[in-house]
């Protein structure tokens, strides 16, 4: 019987630096056999090895139509991560996945769809909004919603501005503490709920970030009448197994590797107010 | 299923039990005092075992005490279940050797797979054990080195005769008596014991032993036996169902009260025979060329348990004795169908601290009785 815990051997294709702390590696599984069973949906992700120092989960943030190319939007900011972001193209590591249930991109083809993130840039809603635009004709309207605490906080300002311009499509960003160079909200991110083009009967949202901030958009969200079975959670915990065995990632009964990390919000809707789960 | 009519092994042959076991091929453990408790450690000899050992415990509270009974089985349970068997405390999964031009090779650790069989299992263990099977043994991700240990595990439970003060098995269903999941099982009298097999591993060793029918006389023994044991325990759980009362009661203050005694130090959670919780950790070897990826048992109780870059989910002792209550007996039926607590009261002895799980569930879900 084979061990689920065993990683595969993947080769760094690509080290593209997003911003001081933000890089991604695209990434390609050694063994050929492996390499072409792969498939994943947005959403899911990987565990991803580091040589010496060990495992962290981090979601596929390419485009499922290629899964012989897999890209992982990381920041730089505990000992493996740090360690991740000085591996160079043409060094390896180790990949096992994917784990965990993804966006609901089938169920909301011929809808709106929302995206909400805070925070330093959500890369498991990035993977959604490029599905989306690779797929333009099977969805409505695409708005991006992007809250940040400081201005110089946002990453990929050239993909919003460029967003932006197309059609059917609205990018609207918000920024707890302005700068000299943000032309956009100063404020809290659900203030520009109200400058979003929301038909409530037919829209998926889907959001990503700091829990407060998630609180704040579901509780604005279902006032201005999205049914709350359309809105999906990307949440985050500790996690060493991603199959269910560790303990570390439990919501209650649910193991996120296993029954998230995405949610529909009203499976986790009796615990998401309480704070220590 | 259990044989109608059990036999009778007289007290001077219980070694012909174990010759029969190691020469079927199984490395046969057994309960032996080792440090002041009763912990399973390899059995060859009638000898090793725990002759007229009584434990006493109560909340924070365990001693052996000698007697001149002449049983081996008259204690109710030690610090360990059948979890370190098959859960290893520490073990390796997998190995990974990298060359010098960066090409990694990994290697799944090798899946221990010897026949190992216990004599002395109580009841409330075979059910924490039935528990951690449905945790590790689950499609699509069954763990491989539980599976392998499970399937070579034979087990010789015996009847608890003796619960301790902190025991609670008959509330939680779990006790005194071993029902099910046994190859053989044992019913310890003054001169010897019931025996049935629950298996036809089990039916197979009994063949080679020197039975008697019982008689009716030390079937009635064994009943009132059984009837005492359940009348000695006077803890229990304020229902078999606890999920909705706990998570109704989330800002109760007895979480704050009981964080104020408790020590944050997972004993409670090292002797439960059913809490699975374990942590990666990385073990390079010193010349830079491998590493081991080890597993490792840990606990709701740290601070590292739910560490995310730089923030922690359960900072204080409140949020993870509740994140440890609510699962052990509120979300764990939704898992697993059943509560995960089996009664054996070793989380009340083991604690420094003496916190008893049955006083904080029943102040925490209000009183009266639960589903």
């Amino acid at each position: 019987m084979t061990s689920p815990y065993v990683p595969a051997e993947a080769l760094i294709l690509d080290r593209i630096q997003e911003s001081k702390s933000i890089f991604t590696l695209r990434l390609q599984l050694t063994d050929p056999v492996r390499r072409e069973a792969f498939r994943f949906e947005p959403g899911q992700f990987n565990m991803l090895y580091l040589y010496g120092v060990g495992e962290i989960p981090i979601s596929i943030s390419s485009d499922p139509h290629d899964p012989e190319t897999l890209g992982h939007t990381i920041r730089a900011v505990g000992r493996i991560s740090q360690g991740l972001s000085t591996l160079e193209p043409g060094q390896r590591l180790g990949i096992r996945g994917p784990y965990g249930r993804p966006w609901p991109l089938q169920a909301a083809e011929g809808h709106d769809v929302l995206v909400v993130t805070g925070g330093l840039g959500c890369a498991p809603v990035v993977a959604v909004i490029n599905y989306v635009l690779l797929r333009r004709e099977h969805y409505g309207r695409l708005i991006i919603i992007q809250g940040v605490k400081h201005s110089e906080d946002l990453i990929w300002r050239d993909r919003y501005a460029y967003w932006s311009t197309l059609p059917n499509t609205q990018v609207l960003l918000a920024s707890d503490h302005g700068g000299p160079i943000w032309p956009w909200h100063v404020g809290r991110v659900t203030d520009v709920f109200d400058d979003a083009r929301i038909n409530p009967d037919h829209c998926f949202a889907m959001m990503c970030g700091p829990e407060g901030m998630m609180r704040a958009g579901i509780k604005n969200l279902t006032q201005r009448g999205v049914p709350e079975d359309h809105i999906y959670l990307s949440m985050e915990r500790n996690m060493q197994c991603a199959v269910g065995h560790c303990g570390h990632c439990q919501y209650g009964a649910s193991f996120l590797c296993r029954q998230g990390p995405i949610y529909a919000y009203p499976a986790i809707k009796p615990l998401f107010r309480t704070r220590g789960f | 299923m259990a044989d109608a009519v059990p036999g009778f092994l007289p007290r001077a042959a219980l070694q012909h039990l174990i010759d029969a076991l190691i020469a079927a091929g199984y490395r046969c453990l057994g309960p032996q005092e080792r440090d002041g408790a009763i912990l399973y450690d390899r059995l060859t000899s009638v000898t090793q075992l725990p002759l007229g050992r009584h434990d006493r415990q109560a909340p924070g509270h365990y001693r052996l005490e000698a007697s001149a009974d002449p049983r081996w089985f008259a204690w109710a349970n030690g610090p360990q279940a059948l979890k370190p068997l098959l859960f290893a405390p520490t073990e390796p999964l997998w190995k990974v050797t990298r060359e010098a031009d960066g090409v990694m090779h990994f290697s799944e650790q090798a899946v221990p797979a010897e026949p190992t069989a216990v004599i002395g299992v109580r009841a409330c263990d075979l059910a924490a054990l039935a528990l951690q099977d449905a945790h590790f043994m689950a499609p699509p991700h069954a763990d491989a080195h539980y599976m392998a240990r499970r399937a070579n595990l034979f087990l010789v439970a015996v009847n608890c005769t003796h619960p301790a003060d902190t025991c609670f098995c008959v509330s939680t269903g779990d006790g005194p008596n071993a029902t099910t999941g046994y190859d053989i099982d044992l019913s310890e009298l003054e001169d010897g014991f019931l025996i049935q097999a629950g298996s036809d591993e089990g039916r197979q060793i009994l063949a080679s032993l020197p039975l008697v029918p019982a008689s009716t006389r030390q079937i009635a023994l064994a009943q009132s036996q059984t009837d005492k044991a359940i009348a000695a325990q006077s803890r229990s759980l304020p229902g078999h169902n606890l999920r909705a009362a706990l998570f109704a009661n989330l800002e109760h203050p007895r979480w704050q009260e009981v964080a104020d005694r408790c020590l944050s130090c997972g004993n409670c959670t090292s002797v439960c025979p059913t809490c699975f919780c374990s942590s990666h950790n990385e073990v390079p070897d010193l010349s830079g060329t491998s590493s081991e990826h080890v597993r490792e048992w840990s606990s709701c109780f740290t601070l590292d348990h739910s560490y995310m870059h730089g923030y922690v989910v359960r900072p204080d002792t409140r949020t993870r004795y509740r994140q440890w209550l609510t699962h052990k007996l509120g979300s764990w039926h939704e898992q697993y169908g059943r509560s995960g607590c089996v009664g054996c009261g070793r989380c009340v002895s083991w604690c420094p601290a003496g916190i008893d799980i049955t006083e904080e569930a029943t102040a925490i879900c209000g009183g009266g009785q639960h589903d």
